[in-house]
């Protein structure tokens, strides 16, 4: 392959990208916001949660592991795509037990933030699973609620690429897949709370707690509550 | 509890340090190799039944990994435990097939028995009785595996004598015969599942002179062989249908120097047995074909990837292979030839379907949970632990020898346009004549129906679950790659079946198996099985079967693999074929009120807690 950059299109816009870029970071570059869950600057790219498929010249793909490649035609913001994306972050919600009010990332939440991106603003139709997860709140200076997990891996790649530690892990299978500590539980595992694992920005919705610091931004100035998710990379558009 | 806890009591302890070295010693027979982990954790589930938080840890010291990457694997897979399992544990196929044929009796024979429930151990740790999706037995069901070994139509007398033997000290080998150590291994096989040929064709099950195309290709030049391949128009005979000779030609074609050819022995597709037969009667024409692929794509290793149901037949395999050997037709020096090398190895695989995925294939190779790679790159580029790897059915290797030997355009002549040789079907179901059939591409379903003796029949599901079910209507249509295409599964199904348990049955069988890596896939079936459950109890509207179709059409477009894309098949095929069914337990909901609600199951806890009835939702509350 050449090493010379190439141009494809999203939503028909003109988009530069180099070679072994994937769809959704030459779309970055560009100021071109596609939304993702699991998908997090710097860490490896995982493809699990799905909400970034975009149609790619007819094939629908996800744009964080797809390879951009020369010609591409790319549908990114159609109504059909981003119902079928309002339809996995419903998923999401439905499987664990997200209950924004009583929550502490309301506000910092990611996974909020794309239901109200997505214009999630309706009952919506799916079933509600209501897991029973315990609360492992054994680390001094850290919490883990994983009801509110949405298995995103963020935390798993963290740990293991960024702090070289690897803490967390995916266990089960199916349904009863989850993440789970390298122990009994986290306060028997080498968890501190200035790994990057434990940063605010890693964990997207508020499964991993810092303690002592709750609330300490409030309601009403928090990242999104400024504007939708995606507006900081749609503002590098020129 | 089996194994005891180190609790530091000092009674423990010198049993601690001997399972802890036994451990360590099962590590070592696998050069603590953490590629090895599923093989270092099934030896460790044979010799403790069940992988404990200490041996976890004893694992993962030894292999360098971390605990949680030692437990992600164990969970993963249906056939370790992370509880201990009874020292006989016993596994009844849970099929549709089986439970028409009459499961539940056989399930209350081992219950009364063993004194113990489904899904339960017995108190001295003895027993262990619990459900496993389909072991590939549909032609012989219903069907269980004791340990390692299989037991085939099984009736309720037969259970009950079965459970009997077994308490009085059988092993579960005598169930199998008396003389089970004096037999070779292809009688221990032959003896416990008959293979049901029904039908033999000209080219896998009839006469197969051996090593007839091994010979021809030892003195082929590579390109030769993958030409040949080609031209015959051999496509992939595990489902999907890729053209067989582009596949190796795309692996010969990288610049590496290992490369790998894997055989998919990991047929679990709910109601397919016919790689069962061909591991059972034609192993050497399936080592023949892959030491061929690796001639072709310049491999020198190769690996079996078989199911963990079928582990009785690992045994047999690892003879025909040790035969080879000796023989010469495997191993270094291949037929004389200086340079040709090549050798193969039989994983086992534990119990995950997904595992017949190609990607989640080489995953479980290397040790990990079986989940699907993200492609691109595709395995002909990067695939075993980065390296070119060739991944093809049992039934495509055995192809590939005979076209070897009888040539491409032999083979060609065989069958339809764009679908050419012959198939083996796996039949199963209501037909007076389950088995397994050869027959060339292009007969129709009515055709089949009629040589297996299944002329009843009112629905038909063609490739399994996430193939296609199809009604009386169509069954003139043809099995072809182009109109219904099928790894080979043939289930029948007579008219006094009902459609939604079938559906409901496959559904909760994807729930099951999806390895849960994407969000569509684990939990939008959980939801579909759960939509299905609403119109069996008469809940859904017509509203519902909207829902159904939207919420397919989603899981199938964003899902990561073939699991997923499939995984809708059983409601959107019955949808289509049979959409009676469907309306006829649909409400039309006369206050305009969804019956998503069900108040009667949702105050019934509330009942239990307050030891009372309702006074406004029980009728005859006060009477």
């Amino acid at each position: 392959m050449s090493d010379t950059g190439f141009t494809f299109t999203i939503d028909g816009l003109p988009v530069q990208a180099k070679p072994g870029q994937t769809i959704m970071e030459a779309a970055d570059d560009a100021g071109v916001y596609i939304p993702r869950l699991c998908d997090h600057e710097g860490l490896r790219h995982q493809g699990g949660c799905r909400v970034c498929t975009v149609k790619a010249s007819g094939r629908s793909v996800a744009a964080c592991t797809q390879p951009a490649t020369p010609d591409l035609v790319v549908e990114n913001e159609s109504e059909h795509i981003n119902s079928m994306r309002r339809d996995l972050v419903e998923m999401l919600f439905h499987e664990g037990n997200h209950l924004c009010p009583i929550c502490e990332a309301s506000g910092n939440c990611e996974l909020q933030a794309m239901a109200y991106r997505l214009d999630m603003t309706q009952p919506t139709k799916f079933p509600y699973l209501e897991p029973c997860r315990a609360l492992d709140a054994s680390h001094p200076d850290i919490a883990l609620d994983t009801n509110r997990c949405i298995s995103c891996g963020r935390c798993i790649r963290a740990s293991q690429d960024v702090d070289g530690k690897g803490i967390f892990g995916y266990v089960g299978r199916g349904i009863h897949r989850r993440v789970a500590v390298n122990g009994v539980d986290l306060a028997h595992t080498d968890a501190a709370v200035t790994d990057d694992a434990i940063s605010a920005d890693v964990c997207p919705v508020g499964c991993i707690i810092r303690k002592r610091v709750g609330f300490s931004k409030p309601i009403g100035s928090r990242e999104f509550d400024d504007g939708l998710i995606g507006q900081k990379i749609e503002s590098k558009r020129k | 509890m089996v194994e005891a806890h180190s609790t530091g009591n000092g009674v423990a302890a010198p049993k601690d340090a001997r399972n802890s070295r036994a451990i360590t010693g099962i590590c070592d027979r696998f050069g603590n190799d953490p590629h090895r982990m599923l093989d270092i954790l099934r030896a460790v589930q044979d010799r403790f039944r069940w992988i404990s938080p200490t041996a976890m840890e004893t694992i993962a010291e030894a292999t360098g990994l971390t605990r949680i990457a030692v437990e992600g694997v164990a969970s993963f897979y249906s056939f370790l435990s992370l509880e201990p399992k009874g020292a006989i544990t016993i596994r009844l196929c849970d099929d549709i097939v089986d439970r028409f044929a009459g499961l539940d009796d056989v399930v209350k024979s081992f219950e009364d028995e063993l004194g113990i429930k489904l899904g339960t151990t017995s108190v001295d740790g003895r027993f262990s009785l619990e459900y496993t999706p389909c072991i590939g037995m549909c032609d012989q069901a219903p069907a269980a595996m004791i340990n390692d070994i299989v037991v085939t139509r099984l009736t309720k007398e037969k259970a009950r004598s079965i459970a009997r033997a077994l308490q009085s000290e059988a092993r579960p080998q005598d169930l199998i015969s008396p003389q089970f150590d004096a037999l070779s291994p292809y009688e221990r096989v032959t003896m416990a599942v008959d293979s049901n040929i029904k039908h033999a064709g000209e080219v896998l099950l009839g006469p197969v002179p051996r090593d007839a195309g091994l010979e021809k290709a030892s003195v082929l030049q590579p390109e030769q062989i993958v030409a040949e391949v080609e031209a015959s128009g051999l496509r992939g005979c595990g489902g999907a249908g890729f053209t067989t000779g582009a596949k190796w030609r795309l692996a010969a074609a990288e610049a590496d120097t290992d490369r790998f050819v894997f055989c998919n022995a990991d047929e679990g597709e709910p109601g397919t047995f016919k790689d069962r037969v061909l591991l059972t009667e034609r192993a050497d024409l399936l080592i023949e074909g892959m030491t061929i692929a690796a001639r072709a794509v310049g491999a020198s290793e190769g690996l079996i990837y078989l199911r963990g149901e079928y582990v009785y037949l690992q045994e047999h395999l690892e003879s025909v292979l040790t035969e080879r050997r000796t023989r010469g037709v495997l191993g270094t020096d291949i037929m004389g030839k200086a340079g040709f090398d090549f050798d193969i190895r039989v994983q086992m695989g534990a119990g995950a379907y997904i595992c017949g995925e190609e990607g989640a294939l080489i995953s479980s190779c290397e040790g990990l949970p079986g989940e699907p790679k993200t492609r691109p790159p595709y395995p002909v580029n990067r695939g075993y632990l980065g390296h070119p790897t060739v991944v093809n059915n049992v039934e495509t290797f055995c192809h590939a020898a005979r076209i070897l030997d009888r040539g491409d355009e032999w083979f060609h002549a065989i069958g339809t346009k764009g679908s050419h040789g012959t198939k083996l079907f796996s039949v199963s179901g209501d037909c007076l004549n389950p088995g397994v059939y050869e027959l060339p591409y292009g007969l129709s379903v009515a055709e089949l129906l009629r040589m297996v003796s299944g002329e009843d029949a009112a629905a038909v599901l063609v490739g399994g679950p996430s193939g296609t079910m199809i009604s009386r209507d169509s069954f003139q249509r043809k099995l072809t790659f182009d109109d219904l295409a099928t790894g080979g599964a043939i289930i029948v199904f007579s008219g006094k079946r009902n459609i939604l348990e079938i559906v409901e049955y496959y559904m909760s069988f994807f729930v099951h198996e999806s390895c849960g890596y994407c969000t569509p896939c684990r939990v939008g079936n959980v939801f579909l099985q759960k939509a299905i459950q609403k119109f069996r109890k008469g809940n859904a509207d017509s509203s519902d079967i909207d829902y159904l179709r939207d919420l397919s059409a989603t899981i199938i477009e964003t899902s990561r693999c073939g699991l997923g894309v499939t995984s809708p098949n059983p409601i959107l095929s019955t949808l289509e074929n049979f959409p009676l069914v469907y309306s006829a337990v649909s409400k039309k909901s006369e206050d305009g009120m969804k019956a998503t609600f069900d108040i009667q199951s949702a105050i019934e806890e509330a009942r239990g807690i307050a030891k009372r009835r309702s006074y406004i939702f029980d009728r005859d509350y006060g009477k």
